[in-house]
């Protein structure tokens, strides 16, 4: 590998282009947008306030006011809606993470700044990803801490790392729903798409009330959505899920195709339409 | 995990190479119904700085775009160091300023460089990359605090962090004020010096004028001149004649070096590159001839003239 010692003065504008062989880390780069993309975002209030204080807040209000007083079930209220309201903040990480970032940076033109990059696309997109990852990872970890310091909730700590597990995992779905949205929406449009189909959806499919209060009809349209079926995975790692494991397994497994074949096809159309 | 670092070889004197670091051949672009370039040609030499000089809808952008790899040619041949634009080495050694609706506003202009650095094997320190933008002291700036001067700095900035050898501006400084203008003009002359290659597309005639060692004019997809900015203004230079005169627009329009004409009320206005040659034929074909005048034509009025006549042909 030939190098260079470039002196830190103007000089160096009067030699033109440098001569010499150097490497570009592509796992670095990976790295320097996921940290970018999290820091960027961390800064906007339009997306940390309501994914982060919604389920925070909901928890607060439904699990620990009621606490110990309702039980749902075979478990407390507390602990019960830990699952749902989890489930809760990882869809919101996922769709507004995912959806209204990539909505926002295709639509005013950004994404094609960086196409003009080397920058790999899977650093774009990854980035996005891991962002939603991680703010699904601090919603479960603050609702954790609450069920365990206020809520009274007791589980084995292999419970807990279960639990998590599922969750964080979870969010594949969702991210490929967000891809979907991403591609489909415009950067204007894209927060108030992701509100009309997560605010129903969270509520039918019993993320925000235990499924046995909502009224039949709505519990008879909350079997075919997909929140329904993480929250009652994550349920089952707590012993109060409805059906088979296996079963919600499959579903969301059928969900993240769905959706990724939407996404592809999205994606194709924007990619015919933009950069054909 | 194992990484698998790109290595990326350059060539060892690219500023000699005999390769063009861009050129266009013969290129159509169609969307739709409009044509956005018609068998457009044109070529950057090494270490020059080209101009694609037209008014809005030209088909500059297209141009850009086309260079970048984001959009493909109808027919014709993009080229850019002799490859496929989108050939993972162009995309290292070219460096780019796009026209953006909106910049994520919550990263700081480091963050920002720092992140764009990163894609490159051999960027340009950041102290010297924020000299060069003149952003000196604003790199803890969020994006969104920016005034649109030096938004459009921080833009450069970010095009030319990775040290590329051709530098692709596009419409660098639309919609700044005079003083905003001439600071990116001062910045961009500067890294100049190193010896690149650099695309810029304008409609201001005197930004052309200011930084181009050669300037293409395009309208309508076309390539109406080119030539050094002392060729084009001459070209189109010109003066303006005003004068009441019986003659019709089709007869003065057949007048030796008479680009435009057009009435303004009773006064006929010309533009001609002799116009003595010209008066003194008006006088000899109208005796009644009277409110004469003789103007420089002016930078714009002159591209005006040049794109204007072409319409009018076509």
């Amino acid at each position: 590998m030939v190098t260079q010692v470039i002196p830190m003065n103007d000089s160096t504008l009067l030699e033109g282009p440098r001569v010499g062989v150097r490497r570009r880390s592509l796992l670095r780069i990976h790295w320097m947008e996921a940290k970018a993309e999290f820091i960027k975002m961390a800064r906007v209030p339009a997306f940390v306030v309501p994914v982060l204080s919604f389920p925070i807040l909901f928890y607060i209000f439904f699990g620990l006011a009621f606490g110990n007083a309702n039980s749902a079930g075979s478990v407390t209220m507390a602990a019960y809606l830990v699952a749902t309201y989890g489930t809760f903040g990882v869809v919101a990480a996922s769709l507004f993470g995912v959806g209204a970032g990539v909505a926002t940076e295709r639509g005013q033109g950004w994404l094609q700044v960086k196409r003009a990059t080397p920058m790999p696309i899977s650093a774009w997109f990854g980035a996005k990803l891991i962002l939603a990852f991680l703010f699904s990872s601090i919603i479960i970890a603050a609702l954790s801490a609450m069920a365990i310091l206020f809520g009274g909730v007791h589980l084995t700590l292999g419970i807990w790392l279960e639990l998590y597990a599922i969750l964080a995992l979870g969010s594949i779905p969702f991210c490929a729903l967000g891809l979907a949205i991403g591609y489909l929406a415009g950067p204007n449009s894209a927060p108030a798409v992701v509100n009309l189909i997560y605010i129903p959806m969270a509520f039918a499919s019993g993320l925000w009330l235990p499924f046995n209060f909502l009224p039949s009809f709505v519990q008879k349209i909350g079997v075919f959505l997909p929140p329904y079926h993480l929250a009652q995975l994550a349920l089952g790692v707590i012993g109060a899920g409805r059906g088979s494991a296996l079963m919600h397994f499959a579903a969301l497994a059928s969900f993240t195709v769905l959706f990724l074949l939407l996404a592809a096809a999205a994606y194709r159309r924007d990619e015919g339409k933009v950069y054909g | 995990m194992s990484i698998a670092p790109s290595v990326v070889p350059r060539p060892i004197f690219p500023v000699t190479a005999k390769v063009a670091p861009a050129q266009l051949q013969e290129v159509s672009k169609r969307f739709g119904d409009t044509l956005a370039l018609d068998r457009f040609s044109f070529t950057i030499p090494p270490g020059e700085l080209v101009a694609l000089l037209g008014p809005n809808g030209a088909g500059k952008t297209t141009a850009v775009r086309l260079l970048l790899g984001l959009a493909h040619p109808t027919s014709g041949q993009a080229r850019v160091f002799g490859l496929d634009p989108r050939d993972a080495a162009n995309r290292i050694r070219t460096g780019a300023m796009l026209q953006v609706g909106k910049v994520p506003e919550t990263l700081r202009v480091r963050e920002h460089l720092a992140l764009f650095s990163s894609y490159y094997p051999d960027p340009l320190p950041m102290a010297e990359v924020l000299e060069a933008a003149g952003l000196r002291g604003l790199e803890n700036r969020l994006f969104g605090q920016l005034s649109g001067g030096q938004k459009q700095r921080a833009l450069f900035a970010l095009a030319i962090c990775g040290n590329p050898d051709l530098l692709i501006l596009d419409e660098p400084t639309v919609g700044l004020d005079v003083e905003a203008r001439r600071a990116i003009w001062d910045q961009i002359r500067h890294f100049l010096r190193g010896g690149r290659s650099v695309l810029l597309t304008t409609h201001y005639l005197e930004e052309a004028d200011a930084l181009a060692d050669r300037i293409v004019v395009i309208d309508r997809g076309r390539s109406i001149a080119e030539g050094t900015p002392a060729d084009i203004k001459g070209n189109a230079h010109g003066k303006q004649i005003r004068c009441a005169t019986t003659l019709d627009l089709e007869t003065l329009r057949t007048l030796p070096t008479v680009s435009t004409v057009r009435r303004d009320g009773d006064i006929a206005v010309l533009i001609a590159g002799n116009s003595e040659a010209v008066v003194r034929e008006l006088l000899l074909r109208d005796s009644s001839l009277s409110n004469l005048e003789i103007r420089s034509a002016g930078l714009e009025e002159a591209f005006l003239a040049l794109t204007h006549s072409q319409t009018e042909v076509a």
